[in-house]
């Protein structure tokens, strides 16, 4: 029989975006590019954004392999991050980390951005697979930092726990 | 607290094998992970300890401590014999000739590390070094450096479409050229066990040295160094039912004699003045420094609880294990199971269509069942097989049928999950 507590991990909506990932795709015209290792767990993410003049995130696309969390998190970190500014975007990256960990979000966030980050919660439950959800936000802050590897400071963080 | 998973009929295997008895030697697996009885089934990559491993290495530390081969006292005495007798124990398990082939390392990684460094001073540009496709990383990246070092080849023996070893194939890539043959004794992904004696046979016909990575194999398999002939093999302690930070790497005698010393320190040296330094005999040669003690102690107490065992009943049972997982798995839709070799050591390793290895282990683990996930440090071999992660679960001489039930539910539960 499934563990309940495992539905606060797996709920619904993460299993939707990790079995039908939203912009999974190569960009040809992307600005920037990062890509992400757990070198642990080997969840990998490769990110491609379109950044407006005025810092926009036009465009974005992933690509990747790995586990439902890592995959429906860099799912909803695309559908999230989409049409904001890169500097809000990193703003709600520091609240999904404090989220991942259990930690109160600071950040003062739009209700509908909350509600999305909320969904992976659960994860904090789960100290061994924070990595997998943080991941994708990692490469998409990496994307602005050349040569940092996002799976690096994913495994950092892991093992500061 | 008494463990319902006992509740079922275990199958008898042998008169003298009662694994109920025996689990009652290992404390943790009374515990309960999640609010569900333990079901340990990780012990590929580290055993759980009997009593009589914990209750020596208390001892050690309450009554005989102190530094080894130093020192004139008391307690240096009683430390440095506890010690020494752990290698007796050892030389015992692996049938060495001499205590002195029997070389304490921090486990099965720095033996392997030991030998490739000492041996390596030997090697250089095109002579070959053959490995299988199937090694462990801890068997595959000391050879890489003497390739980047000294310019060493490494050749690689494939398996045949059934996972077990190809001997022929093996023998094709003998030459005079190879110097040195690396190869598990039982792999820790596909639970090959390999033809020792044909390929020693083999390798010493070209006058190449045998290396056998023994970390799985020792555990599970009769181990004989004198009968196969092996220039060296290697184990690790906490495999083998005793502590972490233990392993051994032994070698013939003539080898060792001839090596290099491996890391320079206290213990290792005959004399030592401002412009010159001898070196003392094996094993001491390659014993720098304060070795772990206690660790070694442990490893002593674990061997001789299993050489204490009926090992032919452990086999019988382990062996029962692995026809029971590999036929109640082999039935579930969605499951595809690697190693299909006639020769297999007790594990499993599966993928599920679609579920990646981590999901599986997270849900499994919710219901005390504990599994490996990942790349199994065999990354070569995991390219062959076509993934990037796999799921393992490995058995010891304690787990149970009903464990192996426990774990076939939890599968289906996992397959139903993410339907």
């Amino acid at each position: 029989m499934i563990d309940p507590s495992l539905r606060d991990l797996y709920q619904e909506v993460i299993l939707d975006h990790g079995r039908n990932p939203r912009h999974y795709h190569a960009l040809e015209n992307a600005s920037h590019e990062a890509h992400g290792h757990n070198p642990l767990c080997g969840d990998r993410v490769h990110l491609y954004l379109k950044i407006g003049p005025s810092g926009l995130v036009e465009d974005i696309a992933f690509e990747g392999k790995g586990c439902a969390i890592s995959m429906a998190s860099a799912s909803m970190m695309t559908d999230l991050v989409l049409g904001k500014e890169v500097k809000e975007a990193k703003i709600l990256a520091d609240a999904f980390y404090q989220l991942a960990k259990g930690e109160p979000v600071e950040a003062h966030l739009r209700p509908e951005d909350r509600e999305q980050i909320e969904v992976m919660g659960g994860v904090s439950e789960f100290p061994m697979r924070v990595k997998c959800a943080t991941l994708a936000w990692h490469t998409f802050e990496a994307a602005f930092e050349p040569k940092d590897g996002a799976g690096q400071q994913a495994l950092r963080e892991a093992m500061s726990e | 607290m008494s463990n319902s998973l006992l509740t079922l009929q275990e199958k008898p295997v042998a008169a003298s094998f009662d694994v109920a008895r025996l689990r009652e030697d290992f404390p943790i697996l009374s515990r309960q992970v999640h609010g569900k009885p333990l079901v340990y089934l990780d012990n590929g990559a580290s055993a759980q300890k009997p009593n009589p491993v914990l209750d020596a290495m208390a001892k050690a530390y309450a009554e005989t401590y102190a530094n080894v081969h130093r020192g004139a006292h008391f307690l240096s005495g009683t430390s440095t014999i506890a010690f020494e007798n752990a290698r007796a124990s050892v030389r015992r398990f692996v049938s060495a000739q001499k205590v002195e082939e029997i070389i304490f390392t921090k486990g099965g990684t720095e033996a392997i590390n030991l030998a490739a460094s000492c041996l390596g001073a030997t090697l250089g540009e095109g002579d070959e070094i053959i490995l299988t496709e199937m090694e462990h990383h801890s068997n595959i990246v000391p050879w890489h450096f003497l390739r980047e070092r000294n310019g060493v080849v490494l050749r690689w023996a494939p398996l045949n479409t059934d996972d077990s070893f190809d001997i022929a194939a093996f023998a094709k890539l003998l030459t005079p050229r190879t110097k040195l043959v690396a190869v598990t004794h039982m792999s820790n992904v596909l639970g090959t066990v390999t033809p020792l004696t044909e390929i020693i046979r083999l390798t010493h016909a070209v006058g190449a040295k045998i290396l056998v990575d023994g970390c799985q194999g020792a555990v599970h398999l009769p181990v004989d160094v004198q009968a196969l002939d092996c220039d060296f093999y290697v184990a690790t302690g906490h495999k083998l039912y005793g502590p972490s930070g233990i392993g051994f790497l032994f070698g013939k005698y003539e080898h060792l004699k001839r090596m290099r010393p491996y890391q320079g320190g206290g213990e290792m040296i005959d004399v030592v003045t401002k412009d010159k330094v001898t070196y003392a005999d094996p094993p001491h040669k390659f014993e720098a420094g304060t070795p772990p003690i206690v660790e070694a102690i442990g490893l002593g107490a674990a061997l001789d609880y299993l050489m204490s065992l009926d090992r032919a009943g452990i086999a019988a049972h382990e062996s029962a294990l692995l026809a029971h997982a590999t036929e109640e798995l082999s039935n579930l839709d969605r499951v595809r199971l690697f190693g299909r070799a006639p020769d297999k050591g007790c594990l499993v390793t599966f993928e599920t269509a679609g579920i990646h290895p981590h999901d599986v282990s997270t849900l499994l683990d919710r219901a005390g069942i504990a599994v490996r996930a990942g790349n199994h440090c065999a990354q070569p071999l995991m390219e062959r097989l076509g993934v990037t992660a796999s799921t393992r679960a490995s058995f010891a001489l304690y787990n149970t049928h009903a464990e192996v039930e426990a774990l076939v539910r939890g599968v289906r539960d996992v397959l139903e999950f993410f339907q």
